[in-house]
């Protein structure tokens, strides 16, 4: 608990100097406006000036959270301007990018692991795989979704999601499914256990708290990948959906909002399971931390 | 179990690759696909010789003046907090969190405000890249300046180092496997903010600009050819970070033994 207090601290001078920045950029505005009306600012008036901007450069933390109040809890769940509704999107392209990526991790880490020619064939194509930026081919994925009949953007923003979020399973899983050691390894073999009773019971037991592990990472992976997607398949619904939005309507209040939206729902994601990744462990006899 | 030789290790991955292509390309025969949803591999080949002028364009737009400048401006300016921070305990304690919080956020979302703030051209590419870098560097530079054993630590105050020394010769070095896996990450991360920066205004070039717009009028051979180019790029500078990782960590036993 030793840091609460730095923490704290170190959020409240980044608050203080993003108030600073606010009124800094905002102020060419400001004396603009106040040139032509053929006025003088005083700074008082300046700083409150900054504050209230409709379409300010920067718009200070206060603005924000009026912004994000409005679009949560004042506006209905069912309204387009809603960030909850907007949110329940995104969320729901995580949650499936994150499900397909979990599974394909773990499917190919499996091929990897029990075969040779598995692993010198799928491990250079899964790393080559993400250093290939996915917004080039976020285009192509739409195009072909939508020819093999899938209907909506969600396959394919899931997709993107899945690209993204199987990786950490992936890598994490094959570590996990070869921690067995070849003492434990050779007692199955003297029990006269077969390579699928190896598999269950020995390689998939061990692998599991590095899957826990890898989970945190690969959600945090899936919801960047659901924001990216939704910036890049020219979506009309989503949180990215909203920043899209915001900037082609020159709505700068509109792109801020859903982009703390965004980062608050990524800190629940993540926080929930990290929660879930203790209690797992915790399940499974580990201390709890 | 058998070792793999290198012929094995090239060998597989490469047939593999070979063997996608040539099922592609039958299959686009086969099946007579429209080449507006998918181009053959050597219909992609033909439209990327025959617009070379155009990719290499796009490819200076978004790859070396975007991404790269935004990747140094990104670790440079990580590489200096992370020194400062290091210096002083109470903001380690508070930095940490905060910036491994913000590694995990889709940073990618500022791209329309950096491009509201700094223009269509690539200053803005550069920030959203350099602001996407900046976090995991900070992360991992931190991360790595804080491997050191305790034990080397000490011996080095028994040899009298210097807070520079130290740096210089002990930490600086233990710190460089966890550099580069965070440049890793970083280049990765760096063509995805300079593409994706596209997207919210560009000039008449770029690969983000390309794709949108060969995409819009159907060409999707030119959108493919994009595609290499940007996935050679990506492994290219992975491999680049790599190959330079081998010959600075060869010290490192992950570096060790094969």
């Amino acid at each position: 608990m030793n840091k609460i207090v730095p923490v704290l601290t170190v959020l409240a001078v980044l608050i203080v100097i993003w108030y600073a920045a606010a009124v800094k950029m905002n102020s060419t505005w400001t004396f603009d406006q106040a040139e032509r009306a053929g006025t003088e600012v005083s700074f008082s008036e300046l700083v409150t000036d900054t504050m209230s901007q409709t379409r300010p450069l920067l718009p200070a933390p206060h603005q924000i959270a009026t912004e994000l109040w409005k679009t949560t809890v004042e506006k209905k769940i069912t309204s387009k301007r809603s960030m909850i509704y907007q949110g329940s999107i995104t969320l729901k392209t995580t949650l499936l990018g994150f499900g397909f990526g979990i599974v394909i991790g773990i499917a190919l880490a499996t091929v990897i692991v029990l075969s040779r020619v598995g692993r010198l064939t799928l491990m250079p194509w899964a790393i080559i795989s993400q250093t290939i930026p996915i917004v080039a081919l976020a285009p192509i994925i739409v195009v072909l979704s939508n020819a093999a009949g899938t209907g909506t953007l969600m396959v394919p923003k899931a997709i993107i999601a899945a690209y993204l979020s199987f990786y950490p399973v992936l890598v994490s899983m094959v570590k996990g499914l070869s921690s067995p050691d070849q003492m434990q390894l050779d007692l199955l073999k003297t029990y006269g256990a077969s390579q699928r009773d190896v598999f269950w019971k020995l390689r998939l037991p061990s692998s599991m708290p590095y899957f826990f592990a890898s989970l945190k990472v690969s959600v945090a992976a899936a919801f960047v990948g659901a924001v990216v997607a939704e910036l890049s398949t020219s979506a009309i619904a989503g949180l990215g959906a909203r920043m899209l939005i915001g900037s082609q309507f020159g709505e700068p209040m509109i792109m801020w909002a859903a982009l703390f939206a965004a980062a608050i729902l990524a800190a629940i994601l993540i926080f929930l399971v990290g929660g879930f990744e203790k209690l797992a462990r915790y399940m499974m006899g580990g201390r709890a931390v | 179990m058998k070792t793999d030789s290198t012929f094995e290790k090239l060998a597989w991955p490469v047939g593999f690759g070979l063997l996608v292509l040539v099922l592609w390309e039958i299959g686009v025969r086969v099946f007579g696909i429209s080449p507006a949803i998918l181009p053959a591999p050597s219909a992609i080949l033909a439209a990327m010789a025959g617009s070379l002028p155009i990719l290499w364009e796009d490819w200076v737009q978004t790859v070396v003046k975007g991404a790269l400048n935004g990747l140094w401006m990104g670790s440079l300016a990580a590489l200096v907090v992370a020194l400062v921070i290091d210096r002083f305990d109470f903001l380690k304690r508070g930095l940490m969190p905060v910036a491994n919080f913000f590694a995990a956020l889709p940073i990618v979302g500022l791209a329309p405000i950096m491009v509201m703030w700094f223009g269509f051209d690539w200053q803005s590419k550069a920030a959203v890249v350099a602001v996407m870098v900046f976090f995991p560097m900070l992360v991992n530079i931190l991360g790595g300046l804080a491997a050191v054993d305790p034990m080397q630590r000490d011996l080095m105050r028994t040899y009298g180092a210097s807070h520079v020394q130290t740096l210089r010769k002990l930490r600086g070095p233990a710190a460089l496997p966890f550099v580069f896996n965070g440049l890793k990450i970083a280049t990765s991360l760096a063509l995805i903010g300079a593409i994706v920066a596209e997207y919210f205004g560009s000039p008449i070039r770029g690969m983000g600009f390309r794709i949108t717009t060969e995409m819009g009028r159907l060409a999707t051979d030119m959108v493919w050819a994009e595609i290499v180019v940007s996935a050679v790029t990506g492994t290219a500078l992975y491999g680049l970070v790599a190959g330079i990782e081998k010959r600075v960590t060869f010290w490192h036993p992950s570096q060790r033994g094969s």
